[in-house]
């Protein structure tokens, strides 16, 4: 909302510039997005003149040279503009006037004869494209009507017709804003009475305590036409529940023509393109008042018969931008007898335009179901200024409103005759009235307001107030009435009016039954992460939002419970249109584009969900069940994934380490470490991983992740060489994790016995097989069987391998003896045998 | 014989004196004080002298003795700690190159880093954290936080909406019958009944079914809206919500705890400032800035400039807050939230925007994008 700021001031003025202004407002609830300025830098050196003589130059076919008298004196000016006459009341830039574009007039030579100021025309002035004449300041065409009406209008619904009040030397800024600040409001959803000049000086009135001027609306117009507004026209409203009223007054005589540039000073200045004086006064009226208004070329209407109905299966209709629209049936449209005539609260049709030649004008102003016009203008993507107030459901009332403002303007200002009756179809709702009980404004902001104040403030915001002791009874007004309804609403208004900001006392609650702190999973989670990094892994925060052939590019197979997406219905693009169903996508990606970045390797890790349709919701929010009495719709664990990829750091001794199955399954061992757990893998497959370098996680018996290396065509989807990912559930892990609750166990009363041995086995049998296997031969008294080496070749023969381990042999009570360590060696080598293994002496 | 004790233990100091190396030191010692050396030999004989000279012998030639095995010992302290200091100067390394194996050193995503950050400053204010599902029924992103049907904040956020067909059958029931129980006038549509949740205040609603009051709890997370990417926009971002409801939390408690959580996070001499707004689910509502952290709050610059940061204003916004509406509270009062006796606040700000404004990131893009280059100047 566009807010002039000289408009604002004609109802109220508190005396602020208009940064205090802005800053104000924001600070009472309505923001201001930025202070601009319309037109010329200042407004001195802008008067009115008075052509008094017109001649032709000696020199220029095209010029003339004008007398003007600006009030101190006449003055020869220079013009170029064909409809100049002597008598006219005329926009004069004095020299050394700064016109808009910072350019500063000087008195010139035009052709051998010294100009001593400038004529403006429209252009010039910022008010329109017309540069071809100079603009004339009392050439409105009231004439029809009179003086009287004009002045009847009143001194707060308009500029008071300009020709009154304007003499030669009458600074222009009287009769027209050339130089203004505009606010630029951005009003909230609930506010569609600051969608209004009137609105937002109640709302100025509310703040600063400085006088407010009588509504616009305060006085109707003369119905000086003849017979009654039933004999031209009707109205049938065939959805009163999405045309809650609709009213329609009838002018006849109406001539079409520019408006006077006062008017056409305040469209522009609050963003509207002036049209026609017809067209622009519905503009400055819903600019005023909030209450959108259309005007239909009577004549345009068959019979005057308006309908008003939802839109037929199929039906389609050109709007006012010339567009051709499909229409659904919960579109609301004005019709005459034949065809829709426009967009009800949207946008009109082509069809009823009022044009030049239009001479009589019916009038809508209606108010249609606030849901409804936001729901259709969503769905046509047409967003018009009538609809942004429509949307916020205006009140009936307002319908009279705009009625009135606007029938004295187009008398006024078209020379047109208001039809007596208003045709009306619908009603207005009784006023609500909402009770406010002081001690709960305290109660609830903390700061103590007496009910004087209350009162007070609620009554400048237009509230009509009864006060019983420490009891408010106030009865909201239309403008308010979508906003406030109950007593919470009450002291929101106010609060706000209270200075907040200087004013409310900081406190922290008083309440002592709270306890901060994170739990053991959380804590536990960010131990997780803080492994990975440990460990030189960068985090990422991946997309959860993918494209659906990532079940494809991943080569899950039909079934994968992985390919049943979480798909969404509206998405923005088909690579952001599903959910991802793990979290190794958003590392892929990561990869991708750091490599494709000139990096030469990445290792990178993400904490966060996975979407599924559904699974195993065990283990708190990590394992995806919520706080909450609906469970969560989708299933959504927690979960850590690693990925390195690319060319290993080349360090200045030793050989870089591959990022092959044993580096992520290091990192997965130090996650693991963290958490306390021990590392038990066995060999499984993923469709996305080298078949034969993954495993599966296990924790207490059971599949929680999964380790590997890339499958190289996944790797080459991605245009990677190569890579090794994990990723892991981490509610399990956690669950399982003894981190904070290990037992202590006595390792330093007794020495340990150290012993490594080389076990030659089958190539085929698992390290951690031989391992399980040394650790049930050597019984309690083993505490611990660490692979250290592996070695393949002559030695021990072909098909078999020969794995070095050392051993740990330990008792809690006592000393071992050597007698002790050789029978559980001897245990060992029995057990060993089992598998078809031996000990290398 | 004293005369020759004498002379030994005057060669002998010479000699030690003398001395290069621990090795011809240790020569020395067995010269002198060795089993064959002579004034060993002299001290063993000892009984065989005369005896009255015994006496004086045996003193001089102790006394010699212990004066030599003394000079020897820190005669080899000296030179075992020039040796040390002599193989050091030629063991130096060229320091500068790295360590080996370089121990890598990884990095927290940013959004991790001030999520962790704003955490702690709500644990020590005494509130926990809780975490919500980021895809979300309808009910609680929308309707028990105030927001009817057709409501026009409920499309401005405009939403992701789940599509029904990949919802279990269960889901979706169970997301039918939330929507039904809030005794909508129309009840929503089953492509309207599952969202990526639009900010965290689904929470709050969760949180308050759980359990009754007092509650106090903060909830970062993953949220959604449907806008189109750019500098300033994304349609994945991250909220923390923070609730404290209790019998008498007012609208002061929230300004001096968002100012406590300001200071946690921009420094110690911040303030908050609150500024009326509108939000479906609180009431009265507000937007809360913080006061500059680069000019102090002035708008100007030391050299008199206008501040870029918060253009001149002085203030910055960072989230939105209020009382909690008490239709929300409807939704829970048989949970003990009677809106009569119960009241509380609520506050939410998006993570990636404090990020921004304290490493003075210019763009949203950056937090999705993952560029190690990026990732790595937050450790």
């Amino acid at each position: 909302m566009r807010v002039p700021v000289s408009w604002l001031r004609e109802y109220c003025d508190p005396g602020w510039d208009s940064d205090r202004l802005a800053e104000r407002l924001a600070l009472t609830g309505t923001e201001v997005e930025r202070v601009s300025h319309a037109g010329a830098p200042s407004s001195e050196g802008f008067v009115v003149g008075r052509v008094t003589g017109v001649g032709p130059h000696p020199d220029a076919d095209r010029l003339s040279v004008c007398t003007v008298d600006t009030g101190d004196g006449e003055r020869t000016i220079v013009c170029g503009a064909p409809n100049v006459a002597a008598g006219q009341l005329v926009p004069v830039a004095l020299p050394g006037a700064v016109l808009p574009g910072d350019v500063k007039l000087k008195k010139a030579k035009l052709r051998g004869v010294e100009s001593d100021g400038m004529i403006l025309s429209e252009s010039e002035l910022e008010l329109g494209e017309d540069s071809d004449g100079i603009a004339v300041i009392d050439q409105d065409i009231a004439g029809s009507s009179g003086e009287p009406a004009r002045r009847r209008a009143g001194a707060r619904l308009a500029r008071p017709g300009p020709a009154h009040r304007a003499r030669p030397g009458t600074p222009l800024a009287e009769v027209v804003a050339v130089s203004d600040d505009v606010l630029e409001l951005e009003v909230t959803s609930n506010r569609a009475d600051c969608l209004a000049i009137y609105g937002v000086a109640r709302e100025v009135h509310a703040i600063s305590e400085a006088s407010l001027a009588d509504p616009p609306w305060s006085e109707d117009a003369e119905a000086a036409g003849e017979g009654a507004a039933v004999d031209y026209a009707s109205v049938t409203v065939e959805v009163p529940e999405l045309c809650p009223r609709f009213t329609a007054r009838v002018f006849t005589g109406v001539t079409v023509g520019p408006s006077p540039i006062w008017l056409k000073a305040r469209l522009v200045a609050a963003g509207q393109r002036p049209i026609n004086n017809v067209v622009d006064i519905t503009n400055y009226v819903m600019l005023l008042t909030g209450q959108p208004l259309h005007a239909f070329d009577l004549a345009q209407v068959p019979d005057g018969a308006l309908v008003v109905r939802t839109a037929r299966p199929g039906e389609r209709i050109t709007t006012l931008d010339g567009v051709e629209r499909s229409l659904e049936s919960d579109t609301v449209l004005v019709c005459d007898r034949e065809k829709a005539s426009g967009i009800a609260g949207i946008m009109g049709g082509a069809a009823s335009e009022v044009s030049e030649r239009t001479s009589r004008v019916l009038l809508e102003v209606a108010t249609w179901d606030g849901v409804n016009i936001l729901r259709t203008s969503r769905r046509l993507g047409l967003r018009s200024e009538a609809s942004a107030r429509f949307e916020k459901q205006l009140h009936p009332a307002l319908t009279m409103r705009a009625q009135r403002i606007a029938s004295r303007l187009l008398i006024e200002l078209c020379g047109a005759k208001l039809v007596p009756g208003t045709i009306d179809a619908g009603e207005e709702p009784d006023p609500i009235e909402v009770t406010l009980r002081v001690p709960r404004v305290g109660r609830l902001i903390g700061l103590e307001i007496d009910a004087e104040t209350c009162a007070a403030r609620l009554e400048r915001l237009g509230f009509g107030v009864r006060r019983n002791g420490d009891e408010i009874r106030a009865t909201v007004p239309p403008e308010r009435a979508s906003d406030v309804s109950r007593e919470a609403d009450l002291i929101e208004e106010v609060a706000r009016l209270g200075n907040l900001d200087t004013e409310l006392p900081s406190t922290l609650p008083a309440t002592r039954e709270r306890i901060g702190r994170l739990t053991r999973e959380q804590l536990l989670r960010r131990d997780a992460e803080d492994a990975l990094r440990g460990i030189g892994a960068d985090e990422i925060v991946g997309w959860s939002l993918a494209a659906p052939d990532l079940p494809e590019r991943l080569r899950l197979p039909a079934g994968d419970p992985r390919r049943e997406l979480v798909e969404l219905s509206n998405p923005l693009s088909v690579e952001h249109s599903v959910l991802r169903p793990l979290l190794l996508a958003s590392l892929l990606d990561a990869a991708r584009l750091n490599l494709a970045r000139g990096a030469e390797h990445v290792v990178l890790f993400e904490s966060g969900h996975a979407y599924l349709r559904d699974g195993d919701r065990a283990g708190g929010e990590l394992g995806g069940s919520f706080s909450g009495g609906h469970p969560a719709p989708v299933y959504e664990p927690h979960r850590l994934a690693y990925l390195a990829s690319g060319e290993p750091p080349q360090r200045w001794r030793g050989e870089p380490v591959p990022y092959d199955y044993f580096a992520a399954k290091a990192a997965l061992e130090a996650l693991l470490g963290r958490l306390g757990l021990a590392s038990e893998v066995e060999a499984a497959e993923q469709p996305f991983l080298h078949p034969g370098r993954s495993a599966r996680l296990l924790v207490e018996g059971a599949a929680v992740g999964w380790v590997g290396e890339l499958h190289p065509l996944v790797a080459r989807d991605w245009d990677l060489a190569g890579g090794a990912a994990f990723e892991v559930d981490l509610a399990p892990l956690i669950a399982a994790a003894p981190s904070g609750g290990e037992p202590y166990h006595d390792v330093t009363t007794f020495p340990a016995v150290y012993q490594d041995v080389a076990v030659v086995v089958p190539d085929d049998v698992a390290a951690a097989r031989v391992r399980e296997v040394v650790l049930e031969g050597g019984g309690e008294l083993l505490r611990s069987a660490e692979v250290f080496d592996l070695y393949r070749g002559e030695q021990v023969g072909e098909n078999s391998k020969s794995l070095a381990l050392r051993l740990s042999f330990q008792a809690p009570d006592r000393t071992l003896t050597d007698e002790e360590v050789g029978e559980r060696r001897a245990a060992i080598t029995a057990a060993l045998e089992r598998i078809g293994g031996s000990l290398r002496e | 014989m004293i005369e020759r004790i004498e002379q030994i233990g005057g060669e002998a100091t010479e000699a030690i004196g003398r001395a290069a190396s621990t090795a011809e030191l240790e020569e020395l010692r067995v010269r002198y004080l060795g089993r064959k050396a002579e004034l060993t030999t002299i001290l063993r004989r000892i009984a065989e002298l005369p005896a009255d000279q015994r006496g004086p012998v045996g003193k001089a030639g102790n006394e010699v003795r212990r004066s030599l095995e003394s000079l020897i010992d820190s005669r080899a302290r000296e030179l075992d700690a020039a040796e040390i200091e002599a193989a050091l100067s030629e063991e130096g390394v060229d320091v500068t190159l790295p360590g080996s194996p370089p121990h890598p050193v990884g990095h927290l995503h940013l959004v991790t880093r001030t999520r962790r950050r704003i955490e702690e400053i709500m644990v020590g204010l005494g509130y926990r954290i809780l975490e919500g599902p980021e895809v979300e029924i309808d009910y609680y992103n929308f309707t028990a936080l105030n927001h009817p049907a057709g409501h026009p904040a409920r499309m401005e956020q405009d939403s992701f909406y789940v599509a029904p067909g990949s919802l279990t059958k269960k889901a979706l029931e169970s997301a039918r019958a939330a929507s039904a129980g809030a005794g909508d006038d129309g009840a929503t549509p089953d492509d309207e009944l599952v969202v990526l949740r639009t900010h965290t205040s689904p929470m709050q609603v969760r949180a308050m079914e759980a359990e009754g009051p007092p509650l106090f709890i903060a909830v970062p997370g993953k949220c959604y809206r449907r806008d189109t990417i750019d500098a300033t926009h994304l349609p994945m971002f991250h909220q923390v919500e923070g609730l404290a409801v209790a019998e008498d939390i007012t609208l002061a408690d929230l300004q001096g705890t968002l100012r406590e959580m300001l200071r946690g996070l921009f420094g110690p001499g911040r303030e908050a400032r609150m500024r009326p707004h509108f939000f479906p689910f609180t009431e009265p509502s507000v937007e809360f800035d913080v006061s500059c952290f680069r000019c102090d709050g002035t708008g100007r610059l030391p050299d008199g400039s206008r501040c870029g940061l918060c253009k001149g204003i002085g203030w910055i916004e960072v989230g939105g807050a209020g009382m909690v509406d008490p239709n929300v509270f409807g939704f829970v009062a048989a949970n003990g939230y009677d809106p009569e006796r119960i009241q509380g606040f609520a506050f939410g700000f998006g993570i990636e925007r404090m990020a921004m404004l304290l490493h003075g990131l210019p763009d949203l893009r950056l937090f999705v994008e993952n560029d190690v280059r990026v990732l790595e100047q937050f450790s």
